[in-house]
């Protein structure tokens, strides 16, 4: 019986990992689902599903070899989860504002309250070293509603610039 | 009235080129039911097109009443459809009834003039901004063998910068 496995790979980045990780993958008879692959301050990192028959154990050892290679942290966990139960969003927001800590918990800590289910997030550090500039990208599904969502952001106040809207998703 | 079978990718009849419509008879409206009607059993589909039912031909039907928020023009059946004019770019996301499970986004048009032919033959020139606008761009690709699928853009896109390029050039 083959099992989901999520495999995470952290490292220095460098051209051609991804393409010896999957040469690996498929040649010791994986199946490969849902990935993301992201830089994240010059590191590669990327989690994906990888569907093999021999559990965790056996799987890190197939991979250990090329991980070692390319310097790369592994780390593989067995999951519960399968192919075909994306979500599709129906909301959006973007804060951005000075960086200073505790943004992103107080940010999402009052769409948490408001209903906001979290599908995919992105944040990043924009501006120059002296002067930082936070940014942050939100989907996900508004559960109590969009409106709930607006009062909880007008709450949290000046320094942070927020925008929400709602997605249409086209289905056609 | 039949619900016609939509054909899924990588059926290959989804990426060939749809030919005019040139007979306005009583066997198109035929079809033009039975395309409402399969829209209509489906998911909450906002659009289709003929050649998704495996009819090569130019025919869309957009109806996009069903979404509070988009403002239409109700149930539109468009013939031979042609965009003849463009304003704006914003991304949005797509999902389609040949592609289950997967919605990814795409840069369209926000507004467009379009010019067409219903399902008597008359022409029609409508105008339309936002969503439907988008719609009627996501049907007309079908009619030329696309999917969104060839027009994914990055979920890092960056929504302020395209949603301004374009405004006003």
């Amino acid at each position: 019986m083959r099992d989901w496995h999520m495999l995470t790979l952290v490292g220095v980045d460098r051209p051609g990992i991804v393409a010896r990780v999957t040469d690996t993958l498929y040649r010791v008879g994986c199946n490969l689902g849902e990935a993301s692959m992201l830089r994240l301050g010059g590191n590669f990192t990327i989690s994906m599903m990888v569907e093999h028959a021999g559990g965790a154990h056996s799987l890190a050892e197939r991979l250990e070899p090329v991980a070692r290679a390319l310097d790369l942290h592994l780390h593989v966990d067995p999951i519960r989860g399968a192919l075909h139960r994306h979500v599709v969003p129906d909301v959006r927001v973007r804060v951005h504002g000075a960086d200073r800590p505790g943004i992103v918990a107080r940010v999402t800590g009052a769409l948490a309250e408001a209903g906001l289910d979290i599908t995919d997030l992105e944040s990043d550090v924009a501006g120059t070293g002296e002067r930082p500039v936070y940014v942050l990208q939100i989907e996900g599904v508004a559960q109590r509603g969009i409106d709930s969502l607006r009062a909880a952001l007008e709450r949290l106040g000046d320094g942070v610039e927020t925008s929400l809207e709602p997605v249409d998703t086209v289905l056609g | 009235m039949t619900v016609l079978e939509v054909l899924t990718y990588p059926d290959a009849r989804l990426k060939r080129v749809a030919d005019p419509v040139e007979r306005f008879d009583a066997a198109l409206r035929g079809f033009v039911a039975d395309l409402v009607r399969t829209m209509a059993a489906g998911p909450a589909a906002v659009g289709i097109a003929a050649p998704q039912v495996g009819r090569l031909q130019r025919l869309v039907i957009v109806d996009v009443s069903t979404r509070p928020r988009a403002a239409g023009h109700g149930r539109l059946v468009l013939i031979n459809p042609e965009i003849t004019a463009w304003e704006g770019h914003a991304v949005g996301r797509e999902g389609c009834l040949s592609v289950p499970d997967y919605t990814g986004n795409v840069i369209r048009a926000e507004c467009i003039r379009l010019s067409a032919r219903d399902e008597h033959g008359g022409s029609v020139d409508y105008e339309m901004e936002g969503f439907e606008a988008r719609v009627v761009q996501h049907e007309m690709d079908h009619l030329d063998g696309l999917l969104f699928l060839d027009r994914l853009v990055s979920r890092r896109s960056d929504l302020f910068a395209r949603r301004d390029r374009g405004k006003g050039s």
